[in-house]
């Protein structure tokens, strides 16, 4: 009588494997071609990041560093770190897996600041696209291996399909915070003045929203990095694969080698990034309440997305 | 107690609303039907689930003309002003301003009449944080296209008319409140519109810096002779500014009428609270007559400094604050004298006599023993103990005689 009783059964399995299916049959072609110029994009951005030569990555991540921080010690640092990557021997694979997040980030943006534009002015877009995002964070990720795989094959697009799905949630909601938490005095003023809506977006919800969008973007990039290991399951190399290689091999050495070039990969693009958010703020040396406020609230509103993306840098 | 409604055309009219009700609340529509519309507002609350925010309001305001809008918080004086740009959308009723009929106005119109026609100041200002001073009083310029070199001609006119000359680069963040509505003004002022709505611009500084705005607002309506608008909860405020002053409450007009007749023949009961106290004594307090002392020392200043500072002004005297401008106490020439013979590096709170302050809120009234019974004028300090400015006794007879002039 405890048991949950057998005749009450829902095949949820067999309708999602239907879908599957016929999204497969209908709509291949158009995978196929997404799958085509996504792969020429990715070999484009990776060759590009291999033409560099390694001295002059290392000085320019140095330079870059000690710009945007502002400190020469941080800057050194980052420069060090990316050599320790290159000196474990995982330099091609260290620029795999960047082009593959480079790829990633650029796709979550341009797709998801907009989404959090239509979230932030529709209370019913949100409405719908809150449980998404929750599902899409909190679904283990190999969940999306299954059908990236299916739409793509094997290789690095389905990673990077994969790779989006996971790591768009942050960019979206901390847009839409950042824009529902302008102040209403400054929406009503501007009203006042005759400024109609795409006034209202582009002279005062995004650039006071900024700081909030620029911490999504932030952890949209950590959580990309993270799915790198991932993503290497399906077929995607670089140092995700090497991790993985070393897990089947019981390697700990190697597992270890790999492992900490993603954190150094993953500490030095915080850092910059972070670090350009915050000079971009005090730049505009803008009213400092609302744009703490701004930034506590995306802090919260992200906490989760901290949480996920630890579990992997750890 | 309302005049028939003229022709919204008459060019002496600037603003006219007709029967303008706003109603909060789902369907609001139904509570103008008549089984509703005379329930008093806790009654149709309770049956309908609305709040009435403006019931039947009407009101003609003239050209050139500064009007103020008078009530507590509640009365509706916001929603009011706000239903003037469809910042509120009023449930019923006719606005005309400018002779043109807003609540007819396509949401075009509405953008076209906004950038040109009007403009508004806000108690919060409303500045945009990221853009410097000039970028935030051309804003209005911007939005209606004007060209880049007449928009910064312009702002740049306006910004001088408001006192902010040589400011145009700084950010609002790094400007007091008082400059920061400056700004608002300014980007009020520049698009050089006919009417003028101002939502509490003063209600949220300091009261030295209050009354001086108050005096400049009263110079420019002279120079430039606009329609002006003003909200305030503010009777002192009221009386200074307005030539007509209507009295609201929970949503309604009650009265219209000059400053004198507001004052001498109350309308009821309402309105007779607000004003029953008028006698000057009682409607004005410290803030109201109280002055910038004419010499400040620092504690961390030495005695030697104000030595030399005491001498320079010929002072025998002077107020004592710190670094926040929390009010210590009194230093005389001869405790100056003392410690610098002592070779004292600082002056401490010990060497100064405590002179007891009084809050800005506190009415003239209670003042007069006060202030006759010491050789120093009265300091006044905020709730964290900051000196705001000092009541000498002149200027409270000043603020009698005048306003007795007046009434």
């Amino acid at each position: 009588m405890r048991d949950f009783p057998d005749w009450i059964r829902f095949p949820v399995a067999d309708r999602v494997d239907l879908a599957m299916r016929w999204v497969l049959t209908n709509m291949g072609w158009f995978f196929d071609w997404v799958g085509d110029v996504g792969l020429q994009i990715l070999i484009a951005v990776e060759r590009s990041l291999l033409f560099i030569p390694w001295w002059l990555a290392v000085i320019g991540v140095g330079v870059l560093a000690w710009r945007a921080i502002g400190s020469k010690r941080s800057g050194i640092a980052m420069a060090i770190l990316l050599f320790m990557v290159g000196a474990f021997g995982y330099w091609t694979h260290a620029m795999n897996t960047l082009s593959v997040v480079i790829v990633a980030v650029a796709f979550s943006i341009t797709l998801g600041i907009p989404l959090g534009i239509l979230m932030a002015w529709n209370n019913s877009v949100r409405n719908v696209l809150t449980p998404i995002l929750d599902a899409m964070q909190t679904m283990p990720s190999f969940v999306y291996l299954i059908p990236a795989l299916m739409l793509f094959g094997l290789g690095r697009v389905p990673a990077t399909f994969a790779t989006v799905i996971y790591a768009i949630p942050p960019v979206i909601r901390l847009t839409n915070v950042g824009i529902r938490e302008v102040p209403p005095a400054v929406i009503e003023a501007s009203t006042a003045f005759g400024a109609d809506r795409w006034n209202l977006l582009f002279d005062v919800q995004l650039p006071l929203a900024r700081p909030s969008i620029m911490v999504g973007v932030n952890q949209t990039t950590m959580m990309a990095l993270a799915m790198v290991v991932i993503g290497s399951m399906i077929g995607n190399r670089g140092l995700g694969m090497e991790v993985l290689l070393a897990i089947n091999r019981v390697n700990i050495g190697q597992g270890f080698e790999a492992g900490i070039s993603i954190v150094f990969l993953a500490i030095i693009i915080d850092r910059i990034t972070t670090a350009f958010a915050r000079a971009k703020k005090v730049e505009a040396a803008t009213g400092e309440d609302t744009e703490t406020e701004a930034s506590e609230e995306a802090q919260k509103e992200s906490s989760k997305s901290i949480s996920d993306s630890s579990d992997l840098a750890g | 107690m309302q005049a028939a409604p003229l022709n919204p055309s008459d060019s002496q009219i600037a603003v006219r609303a007709h029967g303008i009700w706003k109603v909060f609340g789902r369907n609001p529509e139904r509570v103008l039907e008549p089984k509703y519309r005379d329930l008093p507002k806790k009654e149709l609350q309770r049956r309908t689930g609305c709040v009435v925010g403006l019931r039947d309001v009407n009101l003609e305001v003239k050209a050139g003309e500064l009007f103020v809008l008078m009530g507590l918080s509640g009365s509706g004086k916001s929603t009011m002003i706000r239903t003037l740009l469809r910042l509120v959308e009023p449930t019923s009723g006719t606005l005309h301003v400018d002779g043109k009929d807003v609540g007819a106005m396509s949401h075009k119109e509405l953008l076209e009449f906004r950038r040109n026609l009007v403009s508004m100041v806000f108690q919060g200002y409303g500045l945009l944080p990221h853009y410097t001073v000039l970028e935030n009083a051309a804003y209005g310029l911007r939005l209606r296209r004007d060209e880049k070199g007449e928009r910064v001609a312009r702002a740049m006119e306006a910004l001088k008319m408001v006192g902010l000359g040589g400011w145009e680069n700084y950010y609002p963040a790094s400007l007091s409140g008082g400059m920061q509505q400056r700004v608002g003004l300014a980007r009020a002022l520049a698009k050089n519109p006919d009417i003028l709505l101002m939502d509490e611009p003063f209600s949220g500084l300091d009261p030295l810096i209050r009354r001086q705005m108050q005096d400049e607002l009263v110079d420019l309506q002279g120079d430039i002779g606009k329609t002006i608008i003003f909200v305030t909860h503010d009777l002192p405020e009221a009386l200074k500014l307005g030539d007509r002053i209507a009295i609201m409450r929970d949503g309604q007009v009650i009265q219209v009428a000059d400053p004198e007749e507001i004052l001498s023949n109350p309308f009821d009961e309402y309105v007779r609270a607000f004003t029953r106290d008028a006698s000057p004594a009682r409607v004005f307090t410290a803030s109201t007559v109280m002055e910038e002392p004419e010499m400040l020392l620092y504690r961390w200043q030495g005695p030697l400094t104000a030595r030399t500072e005491m001498e320079h002004q010929k002072r025998e005297w002077s107020f004592v604050v710190d670094r926040k401008r929390i009010y210590l106490g009194v230093a005389t020439r001869d405790v100056i004298e003392r410690l610098a013979k002592e070779k004292r590096a600082t002056v401490e709170k010990d060497d100064l006599q405590y002179l007891e302050p009084v809050k800005p809120d506190v009415i003239i009234e209670d003042l007069f023993g006060l202030v006759s019974s010491g050789s120093y004028p009265l300091p006044v300090t905020d709730d964290q103990g900051r000196l705001l400015g000092v009541v000498r006794p002149r200027a409270i007879l000043n603020a009698l005689s005048t306003e007795e002039d007046d009434a």
